[in-house]
Order: structure tokens, then sequence, then C-alpha cells
């Protein structure tokens, strides 16, 4: 370990530091622009310099390995210059347009030309023009403010796993681009926007909209897909202006997918801001009093058994409990949150996490994904598979549709039934599951959705039986595409027949009313002729046959708890108020099952919680992952010979927010205009 | 003077064949097998022995730099790489050793790729070259065809192979690592050192890279003796050297000369003395154009070598004498090399993206006089604001020829700048 | 070129884009996109597209961003159609020293064109290049791949006049020199020249 001396202070680093690194570690800031730590090391800005002794010149901190003995400076009339010579070099062509650039109050060139540079401006020469570059519907560009650091070409080469980013010309005429300037192929591609340190690449739905000053900072979790990334919500008044990362080591780092970061539009429009009930053949708007009271009509003489629910991808866990426990009071207890007809299971919880972590694919050593493709599932767990790829030697194979997931894959088939070889050993990828030290296999909805489901359930998990699981080990994972659907799983809301039982029996006129929680998934003419109560956001799917509409609260709008596919507990945090009469969910079950007359024991969401902890016992520990204990799930049974396919078509078609939002539709056209391939499908 | 026996390079201006019968003729592979033979030790003690310094302007000692490389492979391979990559103003040395003695270059690189443990040399030479790599493909085939490069090169049992790569119009290739990232496929980009070539090089091998006047000498030295080159030159800066004359004499040309040789006297020697005679002498930049220049003064008692160049702030750099007499707008001239280093600059790297293209700007209008006097300072200090700050040499070399001109003939900026005001106050 | 030309190797090109891909160890192929991009641009006339670029990205299993990069960086490549001989000035200071200014200017007087333009009949491109490493016979000027030295404007006019006319031009010194010795007469090596002359 190497000690070195940082200004005078003493500090012991790990070998491979870098001094940049141990200056940071002794308290001492360096400033850089190139330098990221998730990036590989560039060392062109030169900002970083520093003094070391015995040195002849100064040193690139964030290049130079940190090493035993060495005498570092950073406070020396030396330094000093070095810096502020760079920091002119850096502004004598940039355009100083702050007050018209959306980078302003947050931009790393002016915090830091304030901190070290010269202060006046000795450049009497033309300034350097640069033409804007078309970058798709996300970034924005003005080039002329680019200082080359080359992190958003690092990042799509290395991280998005896309090498369609480059630096073209050289020289003073040097010129980043996306190749041919076409849309970045990548569902990462909003984080060059973080990454810019300057305002060469800004967020274009964003553009000119607000000041970074006058917003409000929310810290949630984002609800687009199960992964649960941390995100930032930027708010102005009642307005989701933007998501931003948050920093979290273990699940997303500090990236956030496109869906992420841009379906904030979709909050806005096509929202429910008022119930509606159902008269003759039109939704008529009504106040909450008249909409309680058309479910209580609705209701009268109906049995139990009479009665389902669907809860859908985006519900957090108080509304689902919520509307599982008025269900209670009316006799039913057919909820289900599967609505994709997945054969995933409820009871052995570590059946249906990645038990592994997000973060645990980084020890893997070989990961068998049947039915998945996480770059259009989880892009967050794409990009950590990319990573575990690239540093740490895992090593994938596939059963599946083909797709490009930015690694080297072994692909198997997409023929589901090869499992059976898996299973019984003879199959490649059973040898490269017992050869490796920390073997995972991952299992996706697309799978499970099949008719054959829960035999392709049985199969994995003997699979992962034979081969995953070790004491210190469990490498049976599952994938979730809903953000929703774990906590669904842990409240238990599984039905004998699924979802498809539900519509069946709505077909068939065995069910009487049937309440759909944001369920948007499914194909609802099943419930033509069903009393059909929606509890929703948005004018999706789910109101297509509705006939008395409860507007709900979106993710940005409540305090909900979710539980992601590594089966962590997160919570969201209310940015701003639900628009209109919307409320939050599992309080319009509370109201309403006063008006039926059998008012559930809570008022408050801390008692719900408490009343959920009691059926899900680790409900309160909130950012906490691990392995749940091992069991038995699944049922034996054959699996046919056919292809699995994909659970995705459309990145950016997923739910009813992303639906509504017209910045997904302009990506989507794109890159490719997969828009119009997936009009009309459920799921 | 340099005796002629004492000479390497005996068909420098290609009087005779450049190829394998006449270059075995004038001594090239003879003995091969036997040098190698003697092993790797003795081949890097010799070389360590000649006291050569790299011909590529650093200097660098070329048997030490060998002997950096890794004795045993840790399953990688090593290469050498040679540096053909001439491009350096009033630099046209190495051009003549490929086109006119390229088995000098090819058998150099077999011993010095032996001494390195290296399994092929690469000849990185400018795509310009286009003749020059030629001969050299030729050359390289014809000691394919003898069996001096191959499975078995000459007999001793060891592979070894050399291939050409060129270039494609790009002067920081010159600088080492830039060098290896084209040889990859790639911008010529400098590389951050540490590592180094010698640990992690071309495709992450240990590699070494030398000028091709430093492995050129090689079998010479060896067949005659490390002590034999020693003995010419002076103390630390031994033995022959190619130097090239150029700029406002009678008879530009390039010659073998003894290290140490006076300016003037390899002036008039060799290059029929400056234009007008001695004592219309303006200025030498002596080493290349990254050198700074010097005042007939100094030129007409400095000696061509490392040292003594360098204890007159300037420095041996490729050897590549540039003349000017009296004639010359040396505010132009100077401000001309600003243009090179900035049409040159990779871009990587801040100073010298963004420097070199202001030191040209503040250089044009001193070469038409419109300029303020304080401007002079202010552009010296965004030379030293580059000068040392950079990731490659190259933000040096933009630096120093201003630097050059400001120490010796800041009084001729000053008096343009004096008559572009004068002029417009008419 | 059209842009409905599909761009492949000829038999000739193809042969040689492979002995250049041999030379570099297995899986090394990228280092061969240099030379890939030169045996392109001289069959496609003197210059590259978009085209070609893809094609040599697919030929050797690159990005084709990291193509592009290379084929813009190195001022060897085109991007515009050239000339039938692209005279090409070198412009630094030791040529500068020597009378490049009056080459140049003799180039665009003969050929009436400016720097960077094309002769309408499209046998001549005028460029400005750095450094051409020619020093000692500056000032020279390289025509495709030859180098023309020690010229003057009078010279340099008879060149391109012969080179207009169709006729044999002998690259090197356009004085009669020999190679880099000084005129009238190497000053070293005077008992190796003439041995074996011709051998």
């Amino acid at each position: 370990m190497p000690t070195l001396t940082i200004d005078g202070t003493e500090v012991t680093v790990d070998p491979g530091t870098t001094v940049l690194q141990a200056c940071e570690e002794a308290g001492v800031e360096v400033p850089r622009f190139c330098y990221h730590e998730r990036l590989s090391i560039a060392g062109n800005c030169r900002m970083c310099l520093v003094e070391m002794e015995k040195a002849p010149k100064p040193i690139a901190s964030c290049a130079m390995p940190a090493g035993d003995g060495m005498v570092i400076h950073t406070n020396t009339e030396q330094v000093k210059k070095a810096r502020e010579g760079v920091m002119e070099f850096l502004l004598i062509n940039h355009p100083l347009d702050c007050p018209i650039c959306d980078q302003g109050g947050e931009c790393d060139l002016q915090d830091q030309a304030m901190a070290f540079g010269r202060g006046n401006n000795r450049y009497d020469e033309n300034k350097r023009a640069v033409k804007d570059k078309e970058m798709g519907p996300l970034i924005s560009t003005t080039m002329t403010r680019c200082i080359h650091c080359m992190r958003c070409v690092r990042f799509s080469e290395e991280v998005a796993g896309v090498p369609d980013m480059g630096a073209l010309y050289r020289g003073e005429n040097m010129q980043i681009t996306t190749y041919l300037e076409k849309t970045l192929d990548s569902e990462m591609s909003g984080n060059v926007v973080d990454l810019c340190p300057v305002g060469a690449l800004t967020s274009k739905p964003y553009a000119f909209t607000a000041r970074s000053w006058e917003l409000k900072h929310t810290q949630s979790v984002d609800v687009m897909d199960a992964v649960g990334s941390n995100i930032r919500v930027d708010t102005r008044g009642a307005a989701v202006m933007r998501f931003l990362p948050r920093l979290h080591e273990e699940i997303n780092e500090e990236w956030i997918s496109d869906k992420t970061r841009y379906a904030f539009d979709g909050l806005k429009v096509r929202r429910l801001d008022a119930a509606y009930v159902r008269k003759g053949k039109k939704l008529v708007e009504a106040n909450w009093g008249e909409a309680f009271a058309a479910v209580k009509t609705a209701l009268k003489g109906v049995k139990g058994n009479e009665i389902a629910a669907i809860t859908g991808d985006l519900a957090d866990m108080e509304s689902m409990a919520a509307l599982k426990d008025l269900m209670g009071t009316l006799g039913s207890d057919r909820i289900e949150c599967r609505q994709d007809g997945s054969h995933a299971e409820s009871g052995t919880r570590a059946g249906y996490i990645m038990n592994s972590g997000i973060a645990g694919v980084e020890d893997a050593d070989y990961l068998l994904m049947v039915g998945v493709n996480p770059r259009l599932e989880a892009p967050i767990l794409n990009t950590r598979i990319r990573k575990a790829v690239r540093h740490f030697g895992l090593k994938v194979g596939t059963i599946g549709a083909s797709a490009d997931l930015t690694y080297k894959v072994d692909e198997y088939g997409d023929d589901a039934s090869v499992l059976d070889a898996v299973l019984s050993g003879k199959h490649d990828a059973a040898k490269a599951l017992k050869a490796a030290k920390k073997p995972m296999i991952m299992v996706g909805q697309a799978a499970l959705a099949r008719v054959d489901g829960a035999a392709i359930l049985k199969a994995t998990r003997d699979i992962a039986d034979k081969y995953c699981v070790s004491k210190d080990w469990n490498g049976f994972s599952m994938l979730h595409n809903a953000a929703g659907r774990v906590g669904g799983l842990d409240l238990g809301l599984t039905t004998d027949g699924g979802v498809n039982g539900i519509l069946s029996d709505a077909r068939d006129g065995k069910l009487k009313l049937v309440f759909l929680l944001g369920a948007d998934e499914i194909d609802t003419s099943a419930l033509k002729d069903t009393m059909v109560v929606y509890i929703g956001t948005h004018g999706d799917e789910g109101v297509k046959n509705a006939d008395i509409i409860l507007p709900a609260a979106a993710y940005t709008e409540k305090l909900g708890t979710y539980a992601n596919t590594e089966g962590r507990f997160q919570r969201t945090e209310k940015a701003t108020f639900a628009p209109g009469a919307a409320r939050e969910d599992w309080t319009i079950f509370r109201a309403l099952s006063e008006v039926l007359g059998n008012t559930l024991p809570y008022d408050n969401l801390a008692a719900l919680r408490t009343r959920i902890a009691k059926d899900v016992p680790e409900f309160e520990q909130i950012d906490v992952q691990k392995a749940a204990e091992w069991g038995d799930f699944g049922t034996k049974g054959k699996i046919a010979q056919g292809a699995i396919a994909p659970a995705i078509e459309n990145f950016y078609h997923t739910n009813p927010i992303v639906r509504a939002s017209q910045i997904m539709a302009d990506c989507s056209e794109a890159r490719g205009g997969l828009v119009e391939e997936a009009t009309g499908t459920n799921g | 003077m340099l005796a002629d026996k004492d000479r390497i390079f005996t068909n420098l201006y290609g009087h005779q064949s450049p190829f394998i019968d006449a270059a075995m003729k004038r001594g090239d592979w003879d003995g091969t097998k036997e040098l190698i033979e003697k092993g790797k030790d003795w081949i890097i003690s010799e070389m360590k022995e000649s006291g050569l310094r790299g011909r590529g302007g650093a200097g660098f000692p070329t048997g030490l730099k060998w002997s950096f490389m890794p004795k045993e492979s840790d399953g990688r391979p090593s290469y050498l790489v040679v540096n053909a990559d001439e491009g350096e103003p009033g630099t046209c040395k190495d051009r003549d050793l490929m086109r006119h003695d390229p088995h000098k270059l090819i058998e150099g690189c077999l011993i010095a790729g032996f001494a390195m443990n290296a399994i092929a040399a690469y000849i990185y030479i400018r795509g310009e070259f286009y003749r020059e790599a030629e001969a050299l493909e030729q050359a390289i085939d014809e000691a394919r065809a003898k069996g001096f490069l191959g499975k078995d090169a000459c007999g001793t049992g060891y592979a070894f192979d050399v291939f050409v790569h060129r270039g494609a119009g790009a002067y920081i290739c010159g600088e080492e690592t830039a060098l290896i990232e084209s040889l990859e496929g790639k911008k010529g980009q400098p590389r951050l050192k540490p590592p180094f070539p010698a640990n992690v090089g071309v495709w992450g091998c240990p590699t070494t890279v030398n000028n091709v006047e430093s492995i050129a000498v090689a079998p010479t030295i060896l067949r005659r003796g490390g002590a034999w080159f020693s003995g010419l030159g002076r103390p630390n800066n031994t033995g022959t050297k190619v130097f090239c004359i150029s700029g406002h004499v009678n008879n530009p040309c390039n010659v073998e000369e003894e290290m140490g040789i006076p300016l003037k006297e390899l002036i008039e020697k060799h290059a029929g003395g400056v234009r007008g005679g001695w004592d219309n002498l303006l200025a030498v930049i002596p080493g290349g154009s990254s050198v700074p220049v010097l005042p007939k003064d100094v030129c007409d008692t400095i000696l061509m070598d490392f040292d003594s160049l360098r204890d007159v702030q300037s420095g041996l750099g490729t050897a590549a004498v540039i003349v000017m007499d009296k004639s010359t707008d040396i505010v132009k001239a100077i401000a001309r090399l600003s243009e090179f280093y900035k049409h040159e600059s990779c871009g990587q790297c801040t100073p010298c993206r963004e420097g070199t293209g202001w030191m040209w700007r503040v250089m044009e209008r001193l070469v038409t006089g419109e300029a303020d006097k304080s401007e002079i300072d202010m552009l010296l200090e965004v030379t030293k604001q580059v000068e040392g700050h950079t990731i490659c040499a190259l933000g040096d070399a933009a630096a120093w020829p201003i630097q050059g001109l400001m120490r010796h003939f800041r009084h001729e900026v000053e008096a343009r700048i004096d008559a572009y005001r004068a002029k417009a106050a008419e | 070129m059209s842009k409905a030309t599909t761009f492949a190797w000829t038999a000739d090109s193809k042969k040689l884009a492979k002995h250049h891909i041999s030379k570099y160890p297995e899986g090394r192929q990228q280092s061969a996109v240099m030379p890939l991009l030169d045996i392109a641009q001289r069959q496609n006339g003197g210059h590259l597209t978009i085209e070609i670029m893809e094609y040599i990205a697919a030929y050797l299993d690159m990005a084709p961003i990291k193509v592009q990069e290379v084929a813009t960086f190195y001022s060897m490549y085109r991007h515009k159609p050239v000339g039938k001989h692209h005279v090409q000035v070198c412009g630094t200071t030791p040529c500068w020293l020597r009378g490049s200014d009056d080459i140049m200017a003799a180039c665009k007087s003969r050929l009436g064109i400016e720097l960077g333009e094309t002769t309408k009949d499209g046998q001549f491109t005028l460029s400005e290049v750095e450094c051409a490493g020619a020093c000692v016979n500056a000032p020279a000027v390289a025509i495709n791949d030859d180098y023309f030295e020690d010229l003057t404007p009078e010279s340099m006019t008879k060149l391109l006049d012969d080179l207009a006319g169709g006729k044999k031009v002998t690259p090197g010194p356009q004085n009669g020199r020999q190679t880099s010795a000084p005129d009238g007469g190497a000053t070293t090596l005077k008992e190796f020249i003439g041995k074996e002359e011709g051998a």
C-alpha cells in the first residue's frame, strides 16, 4: 500500500489508486474535466496538473499511479499557474454564452473558471465556431462550447457499448460527433448530457425550460422498469421538469436509462384528473362522492367470487395492499399482479428475485439468460453485465431471441426445450455453469409467460439448484420488467389461472366486477360486458372498457414502496401533487371502503405500512438486498419446442406514462420507427 | 573532418544500388550470424559502450533503452518499432538511409530485435515516402529470400521478420506512442505515460521504438566495436551523425560527420558555405524546427552535439541545420513553424490544441507588426503555459521556436511593431 | 463517383489488402486500416467516400466511426475528388527559405487555379503541404507518389507543361544534382562514388 505526502499530509492508499484519487482521500480538491471515475482515463484536459517532487514538470494527477514516497503539492505557484493556463486555454475558444446556456448554474467549466481561472481575457483573436451536430431527440448540441474532454465518446464506447461517437479531424479542428450525426443507438444515451462538463451536450426536451437554481429536488425511485434506479425529480411548481440519476452503487451507479430520464412529458398528458362514471354509452365526469356511490351501486348483489382485481406494472405496494384488503372486505381474494401472464410464483421469495443483486453480476463468472433481453428490459442491468464482461471476465450465454446486447454472448438459440439438455448436463451451457465458480441463471418474463411457463420456471430452478446455489452464493435470478411485480408477489397477488383466467371468466360472464389498478397491459376487450372500476393515472388501455374511473397518483406524486427485481424495498417521495381530483391510490381504497361500509383499519400511511409489514416481514427494511432462502418452485412439466418470444418489442412503449410521452415516441421513431409495429400490443 | 573509412552510410547519396548485391559488397549482412551468436548481453553492452544516443531527437542512450525490455516473456511477445516517420522540418536523413541503404536498417532491425527478444520489427514510414517504402519492401523481400529474415534468420535459429507500415500524413506519429496508436490502426494521438512502451506498447506488448538512424548504425557499431564508435565525437556525444543542411547555404546537402563538428565547419566544408559568405549569416536552427534558433554569434563557435547545443538553450534534435541569411524575415520563418505545429497538433490535450492556434495567430500579426509590444511578453507567457503541460513533446516543440526567436530577435519584432505603428500614423 | 456505385475491392486491391492484413498479428486486423484506406483511395481515383469507409469498417470488423476518425485525422486521405496529378507544394520553413512561395505562384499561374482547387479538365489539383521531408532538396513538390526537388519557377512550370502534355517526367532533383549530395559533387565518400556503379 503506497504512502504518499500530499500538501504535507501523509496518506496511504490502495495499490492502483491514482494521485488524483489519493488527493481526494487526503481531502484535497483537484479540478478536472476529462477525468471521470467510471470511464477510462483520458488525461487530456490537463486541468488536474499537480507538482510532484523530483519530476521535471507538473504531472497529470488523474493518470499517474500513486507511488510510495511520492511528494505531491497542489497549492504551489507552479500548480496555480498551470491551472490558470489550462483554464485560459479552455476558455479562449469557448463562447462564454453562459446567459443563454442551459448548463449555466451547473457547469463545471463555469465553476472551475471561477475557482481556478485568471479572471481576465487576453485572447484577442477570433474564436472558433463549430457547426452543431444532430444527435436525435434527446441531446441538444452546441458544439462550439465543446472542450474535447471525450467523456461522451468514452461513455458511448465503454459503458453504453455503442461505439458510435467519435472525434473527427485533428488539432483545433477536432469535432465530436455521432456517426453521420445519427441518434445514438442506445437506451442509455442521455447520460452523456450528465457527463458533459460544459453546455455542449444538453437535454433537448429540457432545453430552455428552467434554470437549475429554480428547481426543487426530490429524491425518489424510478418505476420505468424493475431495476429501481435512484433518481432525483426536479420540479418547478406542479411540473416535473426533468429526472436526473442519483448515485446508488449497487443499483444504477450514476446512470439512468433514457426511459427513466425522458418520459417526464408523459406525466403531463392524457392524465386522469377527475372521476368518471358511465352513463349509458358515455363516461361522464363525476365528483368523488358520485363515483364511490356508483361503485357501491355496482357491487350491490355481487358475490365475492364474482369479483376480481388486476394490478398494473407501476403499482406501489401500499396501493396493492389496500386494494387487496378492500377485496377482502368484499369476500374476494382473486387479485392478480402478473398482467403479462407470467408463471412467476409468490411464496418462495428466492424464486422470484435476483438473489445475487445487480452488483452481484460483477462477482459472477458465468451467466445463462433464459428469455431475457436485459438491454431492453433493464438497460441498467445490461450496463452492469457489460461492465462485468469487460472488466471482470464474466461470460454470458443466452437462450432466447437473438439480440445485440453490446457484449459477446454465446447464443444457444431461442428454443426453450433445450433447458432439458442443460438440466441433464449435456448442453454446452451446462458445462459452462458447471465450470464456473459463481454461475448465474436468469430467467425472464418472456419465458415465464409461455403456456409452459411453470415448467420453464421449474427447469430453471432445478438447473440453479444443480449448478448455481451454494452455501454463500445463490445464482438464481428472475428479471422482472414491472416495477410493481416483486411487491405484488410479496403480497401474494397471484391467482389460479392468472390474468387469462380472470379475463376468460369475465368473458364468460362468471365475473361481475373487476378492479383494474393501473392495469394497462391487458386486452380489456374481454371486459366489455363486465363492470370495470379503473383506478389509475392515464387514459390508456385500462379505461377503454371501464365503467367507473377513479383518478390516481403517478409515482412522482405519492409516497410508495417498490420492491425491485433484486427484492430490494425502496420508496418514492412526493415531488408534486397529483393533477386535479386525482388522489393517492391507497387513500382512494380507504375512502371507498368507508362508503362501502367496511372501513379499512388504517387512516394514515404509517399504519398501512405497519399492516403490510405483518404480511411481508422485510417490508420495513428499506434499501437492503439479500438472497432469500432457497426452496422449491415451479411445476414439473413438458417444455414444448418453440421460440421464446421477446418480452419487449419496443423499449419506448412499455407503460401508460411512456405511451403518453411524445419524447419517447420521437425516440422510437429516431431509432427505427418501432412505434407502429408495437401499436396495439399489450405488453 | 571524419575520414571516409569511418563513415557508416557509404551509399548515402545513392551512387550505388541500394539493393542486396551492392549492399553486401558494402559490408552489410557480413557475419550477422556471428554477431547474434555473441548473445543479447554482448550486443547491449557493446551498444552501451558505443555511447550511441538516439538519433530521433531526444538523444536517449540506445543501449540502455534496449536493456529496458523484458528479458523473459510473460507470455506476450515483444516488438521493435522503427520510427521512420521523418517529418521534423529540416530533417531528411532517414529518407536517404531507407532509399539508398535499406539493408543497414533491416540488418539493424534483426540485431536490435534479437537483443530485445522481439519477434518482429515494424518500420513505420511516413506515408509521403512512397518510393522509400517501396525500396524498403524490396530490400526486405531480398533479405527474406536470402534467409536473413524469417523462421531461421541468418541461420541462427532465431525467428524474426520485418514489416513496413506506411503512415498517411501526420507529423505527430513521430512521437513514439502516437506512432504506436497509429500502428494499431487508430488516430495518432499520444498515450499517457506511464505505462511506457517497454511495458505496454503496440497491441499491449513490450515495445521499443527507435529512430531509423539509431537502428541502421547498430550493425556497423557491432562489427567495428563500441569502442570504435565512442572514439569518435566527444564524450557523451559520441560517434557519427547524418546532418541535414538546408536553407540559405550554397549547396544544401545531407552528410555524415563526426559528432561535435563545429557548425561553421559543417556548413563551410560540406554545404558550400552560407549564401553570400559567413558574415551574411543571420541565424541557424541547429536541430530541426523544434529547437530554438541561434544567432550568428553563437553559430560562430558552437559545436554540433547534444551537450554543446543544450548549453546554449537549444538542442541537437535531429541534427537538421536550417540556415538563414540576412535576407531572411526571421519572424515569418518562425511564424511558418508555428503554423506547422498548429497544423500538426493532434488535438487531444488542451494546451496544445488551443495554444498552438493562439501562438500562430499572434505570430502572424507579429510578422506584419500589427500588435502591441505587450503582446510579446503575453505570447511568451502563452508558450510557457503550453510548455511542459501537454501529454507529449509537441507542445514544447511549438513553444521553443518562439522562445528562441524572442530570446535573440526580440528587437526585430519590436522594430516591426514600431514600423507598423509609424506607417499607420502617417 | 456516383452515389449508386457500390464499392468493392478489385481483385488486385483485395490481394493487396490481404497482404497488408497478414503483416499484423491474428485479431489485430484493425492495424491494416491505414493501408486499406490507401488502397481504396487509389482504387477510387484519389479520394474516399462514406461508402468506402463503411466497406473497410465491415472488412476489418471496426466501428465505422473509428474508420472515419482515422480517415479524417491523416492528411493524405482525401474526401473530395482530386485531379490526375495532385501537386503538393511544401510550404514549411526550409522550403519557404528557398522560394516555395515562388513555386506556388508558378503553379497557380501555370494551372490557373487557387490553392485547393482542381483544374476544369480534372488534370491537376493544387495543395500546400507541411514539411515533405526533402529539406536539403528544397523547394520540393510532391506529385502523387513522386518528389520533384530543387525546383525553380521555370522548372516547375516546365514540369507542369510536361505533365499536361503527357510527357514522361523524371522525379528527384530538377537541377541535375545527385539526390541529397551537395550540388557540384559530394564532399565525402569520394572513394565509394563511382565504384560498382549500376551494381
